[in-house]
């Protein structure tokens, strides 16, 4: 069953995106992360112009990321404060990324400049997070072994403007999280995802927040982030395909719900474990895009539509 | 049928004159609506032969071709060539293209290389090569090259050789497929009647591709009140996004 999408300019199978919705929906709701990350690249597999599988890929994520954050609130595993600095930053760091991807399309390196972020943070975050992940797991299976602190102190604790995060239980300052959803902002319009690869990994390590509330908490923000994203591509470059995304959002949104259930099924390390390795196979296959040599050295751009 | 019937008579009734096509569409325009996958159009004529003219030059009675010929709307196309730079590869190079077709169909009765001299061809613009003439030029080579196979290999142009049938030498027809992922615009179809590897008559006529429906509206919201639009994106991202939420949360509890 073959749709024709109108900003796409291209004709796709419906089953074809409700399941690349859903299977993206149910990462989202078990991992914390909006699923752009995978999105993306998979809009861009099938056929999809990058600009606007960058864009819709936004508006996904914002529909499926509503959906798990739902299903966290009623566990009350949300920091609405935390959520709210985070966004704060995030605003500022995706208006900024806007004005980035547009710089970048004018020069032709889009393409290249999206790879070699998800290479590098995919690469780095991965790796970071399988480490600790691993050697907390193995800790927890030998009994007796030393247990590490809830957070350690270090430099982060040393910052002015301290703020109480109650749900967390935290007393930081506000300028580490304001960073944090700044870069995260950045990466949400250049590379058109919700960061929470990113941000996840960076409210446990860098923050010190509890396993249980990031999850939720990621998603909270993430909605803001990306809805704003979709609104400026809307806007900026007219790429937002309308029908695109209703039907990744309808697979989205009940894979989100079917992944925060399974979600509460496995323990913070296992589900840190799968994230890592999902994070690191996706790193890889885009490197492999740029390091291999391309069959076809050519490729087209035509003026006006992306 | 019926169209065709006019169509023979019409020729029947043109003054007298040396050879000459006339030609129709089954269809004049096509609408993009959210079901379209593609969509055949039928194209098809009749030949008239000055008698006289076709006995002397050739008592066989044989020797005329007709090539047809669907061209989409044209469009500026930037060419990127990737090279490896620092182990990677990137895009390095670029040469841009002012005008070439969207789409590009040649059929023809038999090869167009076997009928046409190459004087006929650049003269009237036939094959492939030609359309995007003016962007070949010596230094933009290679990219037009590359323009041309790609776009080959996406079906988007096409050579379609014995593609065109002739029935009692005077009637054509030929069925072109137009791709899903078609370009509104006009799709100028012309027609053309080979002889001897000239060019001795031509029709031309044009096919009307537009987006319809929700496609139409939704095209025209993104492009004239893009704020509206991006809000009406999240609106739906919201409404599904709870809704589901909503609905799990009710089949669990009953």
């Amino acid at each position: 069953m073959l749709v024709y999408l109108p900003i796409a300019e291209v004709s796709v199978n419906v089953l074809l995106l409700l399941g690349i919705g859903a299977g993206v929906g149910m990462l989202s709701g078990l991992f914390g992360v909006g699923g752009g990350f995978l999105i993306t690249p998979v809009l861009f597999f099938i056929g999809i112009p990058p600009a606007v599988a960058v864009a819709t890929g936004a508006n996904q994520v914002v529909a499926s990321s509503i959906s798990g954050v739902m299903a966290h609130l009623r566990r009350r595993t949300v920091d609405l404060k935390m959520g709210t600095v985070l966004l704060v930053g995030g605003l500022i760091g995706s208006s900024l990324g806007i004005y980035v991807f547009r710089w970048l399309t004018a020069l032709g390196q889009v393409d290249l400049a999206v790879q070699l972020s998800y290479v590098v943070f995919l690469g780095v975050v991965g790796a970071l997070m399988l480490q600790e992940s691993l050697r907390s797991w193995l800790r927890s299976k030998t009994p007796g072994a030393p247990r590490r602190k809830a957070h350690q102190h270090n430099w982060v604790h040393a910052l002015p403007f301290k703020m109480k995060f109650r749900v967390s239980g935290l007393y930081i300052s506000v300028i580490p999280p304001l960073l944090v959803g700044a870069s995260v902002g950045v990466l949400s319009a250049v590379m058109g995802v919700g960061g929470g690869f990113i941000m996840v990994p960076a409210m446990i390590y860098l923050l010190g927040m509890p396993t249980k509330v990031v999850v939720g908490t990621s998603l909270f923000q993430i909605i803001f982030t990306t809805a704003f994203t979709t609104v400026a591509h809307a806007v900026s470059s007219h790429s937002v395909d309308i029908l695109l995304a209703f039907f990744l959002i309808i697979g989205g949104v009940f894979g989100a719900q079917l992944g925060s259930q399974l979600g509460t099924r496995l323990r913070g390390e296992q589900l840190r474990i799968l994230l890592a390795l999902l994070v690191l196979a996706v790193c890889a296959k885009v490197a492999m895009d740029l390091l291999i040599a391309p069959t076809e050295a050519y490729s087209l751009r035509v003026a006006g539509r992306f | 049928m019926r169209a065709l019937l006019a169509l023979l008579l019409l020729l029947v009734a043109l003054p007298a004159r040396a050879d000459e096509i006339i030609g129709a569409l089954s269809q004049n325009s096509v609408e993009l609506t959210a079901s379209f996958s593609g969509s055949e159009i039928l194209i098809f004529g009749a030949v008239r032969r000055d008698s006289a003219a076709a006995a002397t030059d050739d008592p066989a009675g044989e020797g005329f071709d007709v090539v047809v010929v669907v061209e989409g709307p044209r469009q500026t196309v930037a060419v990127w060539r990737k090279e490896r730079r620092a182990g990677i590869w990137m895009n390095v190079a670029s040469a841009v293209m002012a005008s070439v077709p969207s789409f590009y169909a040649v059929a023809s009765t038999r090869p167009l290389e076997s009928i046409l001299s190459p004087e006929a061809d650049a003269a009237f613009r036939i094959s492939t090569r030609q359309a995007i003439r003016a962007d070949l030029a010596p230094e933009n080579a290679l990219f037009a090259e590359a323009l041309l196979r790609i776009r080959e290999r996406t079906d988007q142009y096409l050579a379609l050789g014995r593609h065109v049938h002739v029935d009692r030498d005077i009637l054509f027809r030929t069925v072109i497929r137009l791709p899903a992922n078609l370009t509104e615009g006009a799709y100028t179809t012309r027609m053309y009647l080979v002889q001897d590897g000239d060019v001795v008559s031509q029709f031309r006529t044009a096919i009307f591709v537009r987006k319809d429906g929700i496609e139409r509206w939704l095209h025209q919201m993104a492009y004239d009140q893009p704020f509206l639009y991006g809000l009406l994106a999240l609106a739906i991202a919201l409404g599904a996004g709870w809704g589901a939420a909503a609905l799990v949360q009710r089949i669990r509890e009953s």
